[in-house]
């Protein structure tokens, strides 16, 4: 027995080697599939909101070629507003928009809109129209994830002056109370 | 209480908020809808977000073609699991697209249109393309009744997405 033992063990350890060798193999493929299956996977979303925390930072260029940096508006009240100029609601809100930065400005305050259209040509259109006084540039599927998911507009983000969201507005909102909030930031130096 | 009725009573309640719901948009707005708002589309093709999601989830069911017609901006951020980009309803490039996916199904195919970019009264997108399905003969065709937006609606009551291109 024990010979038999002895002999059959060696056997053994080459056959498990071999498998794990196979398996070592494996892994890599099933890595990828893996990968390949969450990347088309179905599944509930949990959004993460940017509320009361560090506002996702971003560098962009606007529609006019300007550089927007939100780092660089540490200190200011931000509004961040994502809009699209097939939406009903933004168009309606982004004039009252324009108006506060001219109002508040000079209080250090700070508008950033951020377009979710699929072609920039229409966006610059709207923005001249309108008369926009105030850098938007275009956004993105990642920009849109950074910021809970823009799976909605208008989306408006009030950020304090220390880098904070403190506020988000979805939808048709009334422009009161928007101003009410902005106005309470803007009085912390 | 037996688990049919349970489900009958919720499946009543669910109608009843849905409907006092849509009443309540036509109140708002005088009950008198432009033309072209997503009001025009008859109130029995509207399918209410937790109907599809029950539909599509139901094992061993026809599933229907569920199209999103709205920017191809959100549909990469998240849209319903299965559902296939067709294009802006508002842009007459994204009502090419449409006809060109659809034109070649029996005019009998079970086809869900959504977009969810905005309020239900404010969509650009979902009147144009479900008149343009119906002009072409479809008679089975229903707009997925979206009151606030895709994220309120669909993606935070825990319904499948699915993200990318």
């Amino acid at each position: 027995m024990p010979k038999t033992s002895e002999a059959i063990g060696p056997i053994k350890d080459i056959r498990l080697n071999a498998a794990n060798r196979s398996l070592r193999g494996l892994v890599p493929v099933v890595m990828l599939v893996g990968i390949c299956l969450a990347a088309n996977a179905q599944f509930p979303i949990h959004r993460e909101s940017p509320l009361n925390k560090k506002a996702p930072q971003f560098t962009l260029l606007d529609l006019t070629g300007a550089r927007v940096d939100l780092a660089s508006l540490h200190g200011k009240v931000v509004l961040l507003n994502f809009w699209a100029t097939w939406c009903g609601p933004c168009e309606a809100e982004m004039p009252t928009f324009a108006e506060w930065q001219r109002q508040y400005g000079s209080r250090g305050f700070r508008v950033i809109g951020i377009s979710m259209d699929d072609d920039r040509g229409s966006a610059l259109k709207l923005s001249a129209k309108l008369k926009l006084n105030y850098p938007s540039a275009m956004g993105d599927e990642k920009l849109g994830e950074l910021y809970g998911g823009v799976l909605g507009l208008p989306l408006t983000y009030l950020i304090d002056r220390d880098g904070i969201v403190r506020a988000m507005f979805l939808g048709e909102t009334d422009p009161k109370i928007i101003e009410a909030e902005l106005k309470t930031l803007l009085t912390h130096p | 209480m037996k688990p049919a009725l349970r489900r009958l009573i919720g499946t009543i309640a669910s109608l009843a908020l849905f409907l006092a719901a849509h009443s309540q948009i036509h109140a708002q707005f005088g009950g008198a809808p432009s033309p072209d708002s997503a009001f025009s589309i008859p109130a029995a093709q509207l399918l209410p977000p937790e109907e599809l999601n029950r539909i599509l989830q139901a094992k061993g069911a026809s599933k229907p073609l569920v199209l999103q017609v709205g920017s191809h901006m959100l549909f990469a951020q998240a849209h319903i699991a299965g559902s296939e980009y067709a294009g802006p309803g508002v842009q007459p490039e994204g009502l090419d697209r449409l006809k060109t996916r659809v034109d070649a199904l029996p005019r009998k195919s079970f086809i869900v249109l959504y977009c969810g970019c905005c309020p239900w009264n404010r969509c650009p997108n979902i009147a144009p393309a479900y008149n343009l399905l119906h002009d072409m003969g479809f008679t089975n065709v229903r707009a997925l009744y979206i009151a606030k937006n895709l994220g309120s609606d669909w993606a935070d009551k825990g319904y499948p997405v699915e993200r990318g291109q």
